[in-house]
């Protein structure tokens, strides 16, 4: 039983590079089935794009199952598209119906400039986990794994934190592009174990500090990003965050020295 | 004929690792700051190589083709990582992972480097639970364990299914902390096109900006390949889909050989394919096998029937039948082969046939839905969003699908190819599964390479070479290598036909599946090396690269990767053909037992072959190292 096609028109935006204009063009997508995914029907507008010689578009992707992170396109104005608890890969055409139009374009964010099309740059994300978003725990250093017990329902949390694929669709659904969610994850996931409790403070700390100094915004309390995120993380963490943060402001004017010398 | 010493180090199994250990060279700690090192890849084996290195205090340069280092498709590995722990009490040693890992692997992989896996798996733990790995915890706060294959104890950590998840997070965040503490240099956006090599050794890498086209040089002391497994030149497979062989591949090119190429897993439980648009196929975590029944009915005439229709006596619990010790748990090429006879008799469910069933109906009797919501929730879900099927109600439906690569880059015990100073870690080299591999096993081998073994072994290289000799950027060999990068890239762009790459990738997908898949001829390998060369020179002559060096161009990127696929797969069929037997996940329909497992051939092949190019259009030289097991005596996998 072949399941039947569709057509549908895509409303794409390109873009040759960044800094450059931007602008919409559409694309008719003809003979769509109903069990490729969004990315499978862009490879094929590609492939017909590329074998007239034109620039297919450029969208980012890589594990197409949901866990890099990598894929991020708003679609009709929602991060990672129709679907919740999904990542723009795990969006199937099933969703979508004979002559739907889609608007299609990138996670929009100032501190995610964009490289080309639909690929933006999320390295901010990786200068905030430089700046703490680690517990410091040298090679061969480890005590045996069962010599600190953790209980279940803090590992589960702080699983449920873990979780964040780092793809930004929390910045893309904020209308202040806050990044306070992927921050709260990391920093609550570390924050909960008791192998994160040494460096807490300084950790929150200087997570914060970096996000605020690469152009994020604030939060507001509407949790958009909730809404978005592919794997459901909760705002309950961003209230966890700012009652550390608040905590680690406290204490550390009360310390002598700055938090967390270099160890 | 390239030399390859295995370097094994003398003395018992059970201390070769700790002599090695107590006798290699070492660098002076003040010394170490003035050797570069370059790691290429940020995967499992990668970021923990370069954060592990940087902690030593060698300097370190980190290249990804990613955007983030947290990309890397470790990232997509679902059920868990061995340890030999014995945390269940249930028997578990060293000895037996070791024992297991070796038997799993059909007895073709290395003994001493298998054991020192093993040995160094319960280092591993410590290491992940002291950065924050969030492991899956009894209630008294203990580690959990769970089962799986090719194994009768359960001494696989997991958090939830993401473990390789969790993992790579955990050496992402080291890696983060070396990056920020000034020890490794990161390049995102960057594609390793070629190796380069000065007097016979690794001294550097030619790197493309992925965005900005820019092409550059590096030098360093020593060169570190983490790079992957090349699975995707069967185009569909569980891999990510920008996973690819051309860092190895280029390596190949200046030396390195490459080992038992043919040697690739499929794995059993897999989405099935649904239509020729199909990007990737996504892995059923192995775990599923844990708690799912797999069956097909026993009458053909069944099988377009809704499966709760098919009574109980009418259902052919095949694993179970066939292999009453391990059941459902058996090694992944024992229950992928099963699964193709079956669908072969016509037994096959779903749409085109080539289907069978994992069933949770006891699962969910025993524990509830909960229970295995609880177990595998986020596995059913996945199954959702891809079938639109509720497996709690339904059976789901699977297949098997390239998985995995034993074989890769030739490595000595320090991992160390036959090019000096070019280590291979991880699913890049070859040396520790053999012909198959057992699950959890990949992200222990991973992490124990970059972790706990290349730390170690890359001072014994560079100890021997004299600090501040690597070669500047500019000799000729680097200038050699930058001309033939731009060349290629010249040629891909200018190339006129009229066909995008992404077919050829397709074709020769096609080509490798049906000869070189999960049973292979000696007639299907001949029709594939004419096949493939043909291919090869059609994508030369009509493929269409739009668009231009200069800036983000995906065309250009994959182009340059499938024209690599393309020689590779040739090397993959021809090793295949050589290897005239069966063994793991090399099934060659000519050696088979008469129930149809794999019959090995110890007299002739127990030996690994180590491919050695010899320029384009001359066969490559097929270089053998013997296995000679010392502790383990060989037999014939049973798993009845």
């Amino acid at each position: 039983m072949t399941p039947k096609t569709f057509n549908v028109t895509l409303r794409v935006w390109r873009q040759p590079g960044p800094g450059q204009a931007g602008r919409f063009v559409e694309y008719p997508a003809p003979g769509v089935n109903p069990d490729m995914s969004f990315l499978e029907m862009l490879d094929v507008v590609n492939d017909r794009l590329a074998a007239s010689g034109e620039e297919p578009i450029a969208f980012a992707h890589d594990c197409r199952e949901g866990i890099c992170g990598t894929c991020s396109l708003t679609i009709d104005g929602k991060p990672h598209g129709p679907h919740h608890g999904v990542a723009t890969c795990q969006t199937y055409m099933r969703s979508y119906r004979e002559g739907d139009r889609i608007v299609v374009e990138p996670f929009r964010a100032r501190a995610f400039p964009v490289i080309k099309d639909l690929v933006t740059d999320r390295s901010a994300f990786d200068r905030i986990q430089q700046a703490g978003g680690f517990i410091t725990a040298r090679t061969g250093s480890a005590p045996e794994a069962n010599d600190v017990p953790v209980p279940k329902e803090d590992a589960e949390l702080a699983m449920d934190a873990a979780q964040c694929i780092g793809c930004g669709a929390c910045v893309a659904a904020c209308k202040n592009s806050s990044a306070m969610l992927f921050v709260a994850s990391k920093v609550s996931h570390l924050g909960l174990l008791p192998q994160g409790q040494p460096e807490r403070d300084r950790r929150v700390l200087a997570m914060v500090q970096t996000m605020d100094g690469l152009g994020f915004g604030s939060c507001t309390n509407q949790y958009e990003c909730s809404a978005a995120c592919p794997k459901l993380i909760s705002h309950d963490f961003i209230a966890r965050m700012n009652r550390d943060y608040a905590k680690a402001i406290f204490r550390s004017a009360f310390k002598t020295e700055a938090a967390g010398a270099e160890g | 004929m390239a030399k390859l010493d295995s370097r094994i180090p003398p003395g018992p199994l059970e201390e070769k690792w700790r002599s090695h250990k107590a006798s290699i060279r070492l660098v002076n700690p003040s010394n170490k700051r003035k050797y570069e090192v370059i790691v290429v890849g940020a995967g499992l084996a990668g970021a923990s190589a370069a954060s592990s290195l940087a902690e030593l205090g060698y300097r370190v340069s980190c290249f990804v083709f990613h955007d983030s280092p947290r990309r890397a498709h470790s990232i997509a590995a679902q059920g868990g990582i061995n340890a030999a722990k014995n945390y269940q009490n249930d028997g578990d040693s060293v000895h037996r992972l070791f024992y297991d890992t070796i038997k799993g692997g059909d007895y073709r992989s290395r003994e001493a480097n298998v054991h020192r896996l093993a040995e160094v798996s319960v280092d591993i733990i410590d290491q992940c639970v002291a950065q924050g790995v969030p492991f899956a915890r009894e209630y008294g706060g203990l580690l959990a364990n769970r089962s799986f294959g090719g194994a009768q104890v359960s001494r696989t950590f997991y958090a939830r299914g993401q473990t390789g998840q969790q993992l790579l997070l955990g050496a992402y965040s080291a890696l983060s902390r070396a990056i920020a503490a000034g020890g490794v240099s990161m390049h995102t956006h960057s594609e390793m096109l070629d190796l380069v090599v000065v007097g016979g050794h690794a001294k550097g890498i030619v790197v493309r900006d992925l965005v900005t086209g820019a092409v550059t040089r590096h030098a360093a002391d020593a060169v570190v390949l983490a790079t992957g497994g090349y699975g995707n030149v069967f185009n569909l497979s569980t891999y990510a889909r920008g996973s690819n062989a051309t860092a190895i591949w280029r390596a190949y090119k200046r030396g390195a050989c490459f080992a038992n190429p043919c040697f690739t897993q499929i794995h059993p439980t897999c989405i099935p394919v649904t239509g020729d648009y199909q990007s990737k196929l996504t892995l059923m975590s192995e775990s599923l096998r844990n708690d799912g029944r797999i069956w097909v009915p026993k009458k053909k005439e069944d099988r377009l029937k809704p499966p709760g229709s098919i009574a109980e006596p009418d259902r052919d619990y095949y694993l179970e039948r066939l292999y009453p010790s391990f059941g459902n748990l058996c090694p992944r090429d024992v229950a992928s082969r099963a699964a193709k006879r079956v669908c072969d008799e016509g037994r096959g469910v779903g749409d085109g046939g080539l289907g069978v069933y994992l069933d949770f109906a006891d699962a969910i009797g025993r524990l509830g839905e909960s229970g295995v919501r609880e177990r595998y929730g986020n596995l059913f879900d996945i199954y959702h969003e891809i079938t639109a099927e509720n497996a709690y109600r339904v059976p789901m439906r699977i297949f098997p699908a390239v998985h995995y690569t034993m074989g890769g880059l030739w490595v000595d015990y320090n991992l160390m190819s036959n090019v000096p100073g070019l280590f291979v870690l991880g699913e890049a080299n070859f040396s520790d599964h053999g012909a198959n591999r057992l699950g959890a096993s990949a992200l222990m081998q991973g992490l124990a390479d970059g972790y706990f073994v290349l730390p170690y072994t890359i001072g014994d290289y560079l100890a021997t070479q004299k600090p501040g000799s690597r070669p500047p950027a500019d000799a000729p060999e680097f200038t050699q290598a930058e001309d033939s990068v731009r060349e290629a890239t010249r040629r891909l762009l200018s190339s006129r036909g009229k066909v995008p790459v992404d077919h050829f990738h397709k074709r020769l997908g096609h080509i490798m599946w049906q000869y070189c898949g999960m049973a292979r001829t000696r007639e299907g390998l001949g029709k594939a090396l004419v096949e493939i060369p043909e291919l090869r020179a059609e994508f030369w002559a009509n493929a269409i690269v739009p668009g231009s060096g200069d800036s983000l161009n995906q065309s250009l990127e994959r182009a340059g990767r499938i024209g690599d696929f393309l020689e590779l797969g040739e090397l993959i069929c021809r090793d295949a053909l050589a290897r005239e037997e069966s063994c793991g996940g090399h099934f060659r329909e000519e050696y088979k037992y008469p129930d149809g497992e794999c019959r090995r051939d110890d007299v002739n092949f127990a030996h690994v072959a180590a491919w050695e190019y010899a320029g384009d259009g001359a066969a490559p030289v097929r270089n053998v190292e013997p296995l000679n097991y010392e502790s383990v005596k060989m037999s014939v996998r049973n798993y009845k």
